[in-house]
């Protein structure tokens, strides 16, 4: 855990870093104002974004945020997210995984299937919320569209935005579950240790490039392999 | 919203609303189209007491005027032309005659309201122990789940202040003993109000005379699929009610709203908070999976295990 001792390798650029809590933050703040909308025990929730008023007339425009944010981080994480071989063994052994047992698990890439399936399930969830989003879109669009295709798309956004919710309460526990992984997105470095233990493929994968085997922080905290920068001013080791 | 004590339903409230004051009379307004002369009164009676103005709009060629509800309009006459079987007497040469059928459109005030079932809002909108239907546009948010849940097409966002509005049933005049005012203003009687039971033997009393005078079909108009509404038509044609301008033959709850508004919102709340519960048991029982040390992952020689030493001989 203490990187002062252990050698460490880019994992997530700061590109990719803010975009994350972007997205994180947009993506509380609909669940929170949406969920208000959903069902009446939930409605104190509306007042996260300045009372239910307000919450009606952010939230779309909150998730076209998202929409945008999202496009871009899906684009640039597809090659990481294909199905790969070892994948479906791993997704067998899902015993082992849920119980600790990683030793007995085959190496997989830079994304484990688990983190595969999140990355899948919000590829469908969230194009369906923005089209369905938008048919209900009031005062905008809604009145442009048939009063039969709004009320299916009020179902479907609702069950697109359950699947979502319950692929993100996944996607942290994951994070707080697997030591090492919210560091990951916070400071954007894991240990040689860390990556050669989760991700076996993508750290031989990594280890090609001459910053990442050196461990060398500055070098590649710009998300780049090339140049050498300034020198370690010690903040990447808290 | 005048009355706060005789609210049998209040949408988005899951505990039972204030309603110590519900031994009232259920009401209901008959309106029987067969009388209707297509006057507007009614309408003009409705802007009058709600203190609504609409825009001046333009005119289409034809007697609808404004051609459709709006925020400002909670009450419109829809006129329409129709080939119906002759029924005018001894003239068997004729099969077929010109009917002009006008109906008032506004709000029915459904038994069981679908726009009261859609609403997020808590007490945006309510319904009374007399059957009466009422927004209360302080809490409407403006997200038009009414207009999602309307069987009806009825309430309007006002493009003024962005919430919704529709016929109150002059909920403040009823509540102090006056009939609504379109009621007051019908020149023909063709509009009637007083006890739904009441109204219902009115209505029973002018099907049986317009079926004397030959309209078999005649009817009333108070669908089951909503409960019955608590505004009623009398139609001399009640088994086609879309010859009407488009009044729904068998109108309730879409199934749809019933399922987005229904049976969904426990069942998958309950497994957003187990999913979030099962997490926290399993790192409560399984706990996490801990940052593997270099020893453990690249053993004693390796290069990683230098490095650490040497930094720790550094500090």
């Amino acid at each position: 855990m203490n990187f002062k001792k252990q050698k460490t390798m880019l994992r997530y650029g700061p590109g990719t870093r803010a975009n994350h809590w972007a997205m994180a933050g947009a993506f509380i703040l609909l669940t929170l104002s949406g969920l208000a909308f959903f069902h009446p025990p939930f409605f104190f929730f509306s007042h996260s974004l300045g009372g239910p008023v307000w919450s009606r007339v952010l939230h779309p425009f909150i998730g076209v945020v998202l929409f945008v944010l999202f496009v871009i981080i899906a684009v640039r994480q597809l090659k990481y997210n294909m199905l790969m071989k070892n994948d479906v063994q791993w997704m067998r052994q899902m015993g082992d995984v849920l119980n600790n047992r990683d030793d007995k698990l085959p190496p997989i890439g830079k994304y484990n299937p688990g983190q595969k399936m999140v990355y899948w399930a919000l590829i469908l969830c969230i194009p369906v919320l923005l089209i369905t989003g938008v048919i209900m879109w009031r005062p905008w669009f809604a009145g442009f569209f048939p009063i039969p295709l709004i009320r299916v798309a009020s179902l479907v956004h609702a069950l697109a935005a359950f699947i979502g919710i319950a692929t993100i309460i996944v996607h942290v526990y994951a994070a707080i579950w697997v030591k090492g992984s919210v560091k990951a997105m916070t400071r954007g470095r894991v240990t040689h240790a860390w990556a050669k233990h989760h991700h076996p493929l993508w750290y031989e994968e990594e280890m090609e490039k001459p910053s990442q085997r050196a461990g060398d922080e500055d070098a590649s905290e710009r998300d780049t392999t090339s140049h050498h920068g300034a020198r370690n001013d010690g903040r990447t080791s808290g | 919203m005048i009355n706060s004590q005789n609210i049998v339903a209040r949408s988005a409230t899951t505990l039972p609303a204030p309603h110590v004051r519900d031994d009232v009379v259920e009401v209901a307004k008959l309106i029987d189209v067969s009388k209707c002369i297509g006057c507007k009164a009614c309408q003009v009676a409705c802007m009058e007491w709600n203190d609504l103005r609409d825009e001046v709009g333009e005119c289409h060629g034809v007697y609808d005027n404004p051609m459709d509800l709006t925020a400002d309009s909670w009450t419109v006459m829809r006129f329409n032309e129709v080939e119906t079987d002759f029924v005018g007497g001894e003239d068997v040469s004729k099969e077929k005659e010109l009917s002009w059928l006008i109906r008032k459109d506004g709000c029915m005030h459904c038994a069981e309201p679908g726009c009261l079932e859609a609403c997020p809002a808590p007490g945006a909108i309510v319904k009374y122990a007399n059957g009466i239907v009422d927004f209360d546009s302080n809490n409407c948010i403006g997200c038009g789940y009414c207009i999602t849940g309307c069987p009806f097409n009825i309430p309007r966002i006002s493009e003024k202040d962005s919430k919704s509005y529709k016929c109150t049933l002059c909920s403040d005049r009823v509540n102090v003993g006056l009939e609504p005012a379109c009621v007051k203003a019908c020149p023909t009687n063709c509009i009637e109000f007083g006890s739904k039971k009441d109204m219902l033997a009115r209505a029973d009393k002018r099907v049986n005379d317009l079926k004397e005078r030959g309209y078999e079909q005649a009817g009333i108009y108070d669908p089951a699929g909503v409960g019955g509404t608590h505004v009623m038509y009398v139609l001399h044609h009640s088994d086609e009610p879309g010859l009407y301008s488009g009044l729904a033959k068998d109108p309730r709850i879409s199934p749809v709203v019933g399922a987005w508004k229904g049976i969904t919102k426990p069942i998958m709340s309950a497994i957003l908070g187990i999913t979030a519960f099962a997490g926290f048991f399993h790192y409560i029982t399984k706990g996490p999976k801990e940052e593997p040390t270099d020893e453990e992952v690249f053993g004693e020689d390796d290069d990683h295990h230098r490095v650490s030493r040497e930094e720790e001989h550094r500090s």
